[in-house]
This record gives structure tokens, sequence and C-alpha cells, in this order.
């Protein structure tokens, strides 16, 4: 167990090095000059352009810049966006925000989806597990950016029972229905996969011979069923909080979320390599972590499996 | 001239006067003075670009809160008029050539300092420096010294040269005479230098600025405006408050303003419709089609024309569109009207003169190339010979230009039997790239907004060769000589009549094509009783009563 985790650990390494140098350079391999349109119809004077380039080093080659960037990365200094603010101090205020959202979509994913694929693996093909589908099917084919702005439409505009975007508190409460949104399509897969993997697990020997034992119902679908079932919604959910935090840019926008997506964007427009390269490490480092939980979970839910 | 976020692109598309209508909004009349006093409001904002310093903002999410920050020498008038002294006591020169600025004794910036004429001189001095980097700086290229203090990269901020080291630090043209009066001497006589004074790279900076890093000054700016700065938060809120000090003619009458840093702008119409934002500048362009917006907002919405024009410049570096004849073709065979109504619903104006006509000074009416005459366009395009090849329109598409740029250029093709398309550049920053590197291959999407309301600035940085947004290289030797007398001439009455002279001459050889006069949509809450817009469309944050 120590020994396998210290292996994964160690794979971290180069991915994380693999993973921000790939970043940088393909942001910098971004068409345009990131003073073209700055000063809109009028071309930026030259002095300004060159205080800029010179201050960012950015006359240098890409490998000379993605060094220098490293080197103060490692001494902890993400470095300055072009409008002089600090990134360490972005990161800091932007990552919670988008953190917190990611957990309530998590949370609402995990009771919602859960729930509903439980009772439908359960009760299969009655009008619930019918209903079920259907409104899966209905989620999953609607983007994220229309079910956010309906649902803020309509509860935020014509019955005005929330505020149409949230508050710079970044209260919990507001973060239900932006969460809902960002979490809406993961809904629908883990109902989804939680009815399939109950559905087959019901007929399973061990759940017969659990049944042909006696056990009461309860006991035998909360300890030998769900445990066995819950594994591959376990994968689904760890990998899942990554990939809200990540794909959380149109859910931000939508509510007015000072979160990473916002900064991300805008990063990517203005070719701000060392903006982009400090958020996404941040981003890298999580789905490396949520993947070696999940991988460690599953010893915990399947006694048969074990790391050496 | 400040770049709107927003429209990605254009221009801010806000600009001057006042609600045409009553230079007030619906609503009942006037607020009620209790409910005002120690109101609050949280307008609509973008984070800004960079730290608030006026002399290097240039674009309006930080624009519009130096402005409320800051008061200056003159001020512009609501209703577009002239301007007028707002912290100047006196303005006066003879020639055109010397000014002698009195400033208002006893008025003070935030941190309780007085404001004096040593501030504005070392405020333009630091702006003229250029290793400084202001993005402003070149406004001060008028005054005398600065091809001194500022000096150019001779192959381009590209290029292996560095700019030489300026051989001074001040402007030999500014002066101190005592606390309240300062002498600028100009390099040439220009008329309509005092009108210049309103925009935001001449506002004064405190001495605290001149202690401690620009950047930092610009994270907790210091003013000597109605309003006072109280905290920012990145991409979240700047809180501002009143400056209850301030003892110039625009008080505020309300206490807080919080201004919301969005960053989309359908989130922010969501919050204006939900009562949960008091004011937005410009509502989104998915609210125009059909009028939703005049549904959404009832009498809470407003509609004004501004200053700002939407052209199609040429790029008259390239041979093919080297012939006025050619140019104007292309010009008459568009349907401005037709553009207006049906992709615009009406609240963008067909244009049809050179300078906006809500400018000073702005003729209306003088762009003969500005009709639409199809018939005429046919002969003048045999008689210069015709077009071969492919006509392409350029665009940024990072911003809503597609639809009226591809009206356009069907029209040029129906109108002309041209073959002519439109084509879409992915980012602003690419498709400025192209045309600061005069590398356009076809004529493409411009647009101007005022810096100061005078039609100098319509006509000297746009055709005058060498001009700052001369982009086409456009050069009429004629039109240089009548500029220059302009712009040299003794009063401003004399100066606007020699620049229309100017401009009938450019209406020859139409260098660029304008399309549409902008207007501007916004919205309110019901909470506000009564407010104005500033010359250039901004909420005269001063005027509001609750």
């Amino acid at each position: 167990m120590g020994r396998y985790l210290l292996r994964r650990l160690l794979q971290l390494v180069p991915v994380f090095i693999g993973s921000t140098f790939l970043i940088y350079w393909l942001v910098w391999a971004v068409p345009g000059d990131p003073f073209a349109g700055k000063c809109g119809e009028r071309r930026c004077p030259d002095q300004y352009v060159a205080f800029m380039t010179e201050k960012y080093h950015l006359d240098q080659n890409v490998f000379v810049q993605y060094a220098n960037y490293m080197k103060n990365l490692l001494q902890g200094d993400f470095g300055q966006t072009f409008s002089q603010r600090d990134i360490g101090g972005i990161i800091a205020t932007a990552y919670p925000n988008t953190l917190k959202l990611a957990l309530v979509a998590l949370a609402i994913e995990a009771v919602i989806g859960l729930g509903a694929g439980i009772l439908t693996g359960l009760r299969r093909n009655g009008f619930l597990d019918n209903l079920v589908l259907v409104s899966t099917l209905f989620l999953l084919a609607l983007p994220v950016f229309v079910v956010g702005f309906v649902l803020q439409w309509l509860l935020g505009v014509q019955w005005q029972i929330v505020k149409p975007t949230v508050s710079s508190e970044m209260r919990w409460s507001e973060l239900i229905v932006p969460g809902f949104v960002l979490g809406s399509a993961s809904v629908a897969y883990i109902a989804r996969v939680a009815r399939t993997s109950i559905a087959e697990n019901r007929r399973a020997d061990y759940v017969r011979t659990a049944i042909a034992k006696g056990l009461p119902m309860r006991r035998v679908v909360g300890v030998h069923l769900l445990r066995n079932s819950l594994i591959p919604v376990v994968t689904l959910l760890g990998t899942d909080l990554g990939a809200l935090m990540g794909g959380a840019i149109v859910t931000e926008g939508i509510f007015q979320i000072n979160g990473i997506g916002r900064e991300v964007y805008r990063a990517i427009i203005t070719k701000e390599s060392a903006t982009v390269v400090g958020i996404v490490v941040v981003l890298v480092v999580v789905y490396l972590v949520m993947n070696l939980l999940v991988d460690l979970l599953y010893a915990a839910l399947d006694p048969r499996i074990r790391y050496e | 001239m400040r770049v709107s976020k927003r429209a990605t692109s254009a221009i801010a598309l806000s600009a001057a006067a006042a609600l045409v209508a009553s230079g007030c909004s619906s609503g009942d009349g006037d607020g009620d003075a209790a409910a005002s006093k120690d109101g609050s409001i949280i307008v609509h904002g973008v984070q800004p670009e960079n730290p608030l310093v006026p002399s290097n903002t240039t674009e309006t999410g930080g624009g519009k809160v130096i402005d409320w920050l800051f008061t200056g020498l003159v001020e512009y008038p609501n209703d577009g008029g002239a301007p007028r002294n707002a912290l100047a006591e006196s303005i006066n020169t003879t020639d055109s050539k010397v000014f002698t600025i009195k400033i208002k004794k006893g008025t003070k910036f935030h941190d309780g300092t007085e404001v004096k004429s040593k501030n504005f001189v070392d405020a333009w001095n630091w702006a003229a420096y250029s290793p400084n980097g202001a993005q402003n700086g070149t406004f001060f290229s008028d005054i005398q010294g600065f091809d001194q203090t500022y000096t150019t990269d001779p192959d381009g901020a590209d290029g292996p040269q560095k700019a030489p080291a300026p051989t001074a630090d001040k402007l030999s043209g500014l002066k101190v005479v005592d606390e309240q009066t300062f002498e600028v001497t100009l390099a040439a006589p220009t008329a309509v230098f005092p009108t210049k004074l309103g925009y935001s790279a001449f506002m004064p900076l405190p001495d605290v600025f001149f202690t401690q890093k620009p950047e930092e000054f610009g994270k907790k700016p210091v003013g000597n405006g109605p309003v006072k700065f109280v905290s920012w938060e990145d991409n979240v809120l700047i809180k501002l408050t009143r400056f209850d000090d301030y003892n110039l003619r625009d008080k505020m009458k309300i206490k807080d303003v919080d201004v919301k840093l969005y960053q989309d702008e359908t989130a922010a119409y969501a919050d204006l419709l939900a009562n949960n934002l008091d004011f937005m500048e410009v509502v989104p362009t998915s609210a125009l089609a059909g009028d939703k917006w005049k549904t959404d907002l009832g009498d809470r919405g407003l509609s004004t024309v501004t200053p700002s024009t939407a052209l199609i410049a040429f790029p008259t570096y390239d041979k093919r569109f080297q012939n006025p004849k050619l140019r104007r073709a292309v010009s008459l065979s568009i349907n401005r009207q037709e553009i207006s109504d049906k992709i615009f619903f009406g609240t963008r104006k067909p244009a049809d003169s050179w300078a906006n006509p809500l400018t000073p000074g702005a003729k209306p009416g003088n762009c003969t190339a500005c009709k639409f005459d199809p018939a005429t366009a046919k002969t003048l395009l045999t008689e210069a010979g015709g077009f071969t090849g492919e006509m392409v329109f350029y665009y940024n598409s990072d911003s809503s230009h597609k639809d009226w740029m591809d009206a356009v250029a069907q029209q040029v093709k129906t109108n002309l039997g041209i073959n002519a398309r439109a084509e879409g550049v992915p980012t602003f920053a690419v498709f400025r790239q192209n045309i600061n590197a005069h590398k356009m291959s076809g004529p493409y999407r411009a647009a101007w907004q005022q810096d100061y309301p005078d039609v100098e600035n319509w006509v000297n940085p746009l055709y005058i060769t060498g001009g700052s947004s001369n982009d086409g290289l456009y050069s009429n030797k004629e039109v240089d000589a009548l500029a220059k007398q302009a712009s040299g001439a003794p009063s401003l009455e004399a100066s606007h009549e020699a620049f229309s002279k100017a401009v009938e001459l450019v209406d020859q050889d139409v260098p660029s094509i304008p399309i549409y006069f902008y207007g501007q949509q916004s919205g309110h809450s019901e909470k506000i009783k009564k407010l104005e817009l500033n010359n250039v469309g901004e909420i005269d944050i001063t005027s509001v009563e609750l």
C-alpha cells in the first residue's frame, strides 16, 4: 500500500511537467499579438508595447520563457497578469469559489443521481423507472448553457424565487441552482450507471445467497448489493470533480461567479500564458489527486482489491 | 480612444448626448431627497484592464470609474455641447499657442491635500515621459518639448533596436507660475487644445502618486472628483462613495455606488430585469431583436444616440483600392437604411456625414458618398475599369459584426456584380495586428468614438497622413494642408470652418465609408427616479436621484 502510494505520487512529477509545458506552449502558439488590440482602433504606442514586452520577457523564445516561469513557480511565485495583478492572488480567490460550486454540484449529483439510480435499479420497468429514463435522456440532450439560461430566467427573472446571479459573498444557498446546472448532465450519467449496476448485481449469486440465508431485505440491499454496485459510480464521481471544476466556465459566466473559468477564458484571449498555466497547474493536481483517491477507495469498497 | 471590452472590439458603444428627450429618465420626475441622501446603487461594470491610472486607461471598464474619481480642468456637458470650465477658473490664450491656466482655489484630493497647479504639471510630465510606458502618452504631443521626453522605437516595437533614452524628463512647454496657475506652451498653435483637457489623460495626480509604484496607486486610486474610492475586489466589485469635501458643481446626491464587475452581459441583464442591478449602460444585443428590451423593461428602458460611427475602411496601400471612383461606387451601392432597419431594428441610424453629427463643429449630411444610388455606382465602377477578383470584407468575429458585414458584402455583390463576401477574423487582437501591419487585402470594419467633442478628432486621427488611426494609409496633401491650417486656427469657429473644407475633399476621395451611427439602449431599476447620461452615454453618477 505504502509503495503503491509512493509510486503513484512519483508519477505525478513527469505528468506535471509535461502538461504545464504543453499548455504554456499552446497558449504561446495562439496567434495574435497580446498588445495589438489593447488600445482599440488605434495602435498602442510603441513605447507601451516595448515596456510590456520587456517586463514580461516576451522577446525571449518559448523555452526560456517557460524555464523562467517554472523557476519562479517553484519559488511560489505565480507571476503577474498583463494588467499587473498577482496571479497567485487570483488563484487564491478564484479557486475556492470554483471548488465550492463544484462541491455543490457533486453533492447534488450524488444525492439525486444515486437516489434515482437505486430506486429505479431495484424496481425496473415501473412507472418511476421510465420517468427517470426519459428525464435523464432529456437532461443529457440539453447543453449546459441552455439549462443555465432557462433556469436563470424562470427562477430568477420570471418567478423571482432566487436572485438571477450569485452575490459576492457566495452563500451556499445561492449555489444550489448553479450547482444543479453544472451537475445536470452528470446527474443523468450517475443515475443511469447506478441503475444498470444495481440491476445487474441484483441477479448476482451472492445476492441470491443472501436472500436465501434469510437476511432482511434492508441488509441485502444496504450492505451486499450497494457496496458492490458503487464502484463504477465512485469512479464517475471522483473524476467528475476535476471535470466539473474545469467545465465550470459556462456556468460561472451565466451566474456571475468569480471562479477560475472566467480567468482562464480571459487569459487565453489575451495570450497570458502565465495565468493559464498557473490555473491549470492547480487543476491538473486536482485531477491527479482525485484519481488517486478513487483508486484507493476501490480497495475500501471491495475487499478483493488489494494494492501492492 | 477608449475601447469597450464588451464590444471586444469596436468602441465603447457609448458616446455623447444626454437622454435625447428630456435629460432625465421616465419615472416620476424628481427623486426623494431623503432616500437619495443615504441611498446606494449598483451599476454594471467590467473589470478594468489596468490599475486605475488616468493616463494609462484606454478602455471603458476602467475609464468609467476614472471619470467619476477625477475632475479635470474642463468638463463636457451632458447634452454634448461645447466644453465648459470645471476645475479651471480660466484658460486664457491670445494665439492658441501659449495658454495660461488658472485653477479654482480650495479643492481637494480624496486624501485631503489641495489640488495645485503642480499636480497637473507633474502628472502630464509623468505620462509624456516615454519610459513610463503610459498608454495615453501621445496625448501630450501638442506640448512643446514632447519630442525630447518621448522617443519612439526606430524600427517599431518588434524590431531589434530599442528606442533611444529621452534627453529630457520634463516637458519644456509646462511651467508652474504659482500654486493656482500654470502656463502651457504648445509646439504649434492648436485651437482645440482646451477642449482636449477634459479627457482623462489630462487629470491631475496627487503627490502620493509620485511616492509609490503606479500600479500600487492604481489599485487604490486617490482622485479629486465627486466620488471617492473605497475598495476593489478583482472581478467582483469596486466600491465607491461620495466625497463629502467636494465643492465643485457636480456633487453626488446619493451616497454609495457599487460597480459590479460582470463577465457576461446576459447575467447583468437578468439582474437588471430582477431589479438586482440598478443601471446597465448597454443592454445585450440579444435583447434588441424584435424590440425584446422594450417589452422587458417598459418605462425602465432608455434609448439614446451616441457620437460614434461604424465605418468600413479601405486599405489604400493595396493597388486595387487606389481609385477613388471604385471606392465611391462601393459606398453608393450600400443601402444603409435597410441595414439599419433590418439588422439593427432601428437602433442604429444610417450614416450620412463624415464626423458624427452630435460632435460640435460637425456638419450633418456632408457625406455625398453615403447615399444609396446603385445606378451611379454602376457607372462609376465601369469608369474605374471594374474590379477583378474577389472583394473580401473583413471583420473581427469575436463581437457581433457578422450580420451587418454580410449584408454589406451581399449588397455590393447584388448592386455592382462584384464577387464580394464577408470574412471574420477570429479575434480582435489578430484583426488589429493585421491592420497595424498594413496587411489587409480587402475593406475592413472600423469604428470611431471621439476622445473629446470636436470635429478635429474626426479628421486628424483618421484622414491626415500619418494620423494615429489612419490605418488604411490614406494620404492627400491638400487635406493635410487644410487640416493643419484648421488645427492652428486662432478660434474654434475658424477651425471648424476650415475643417469642413478638408472634409469636402475627403468626401471626394472616400478613403473609408461611414455606415451607421451608433445608438445606445440602456436600462435602470425601479429604484432610480432620475438620471442623466453624459456626453459619451455613460451614467452621470452625480445626477442620480432615488
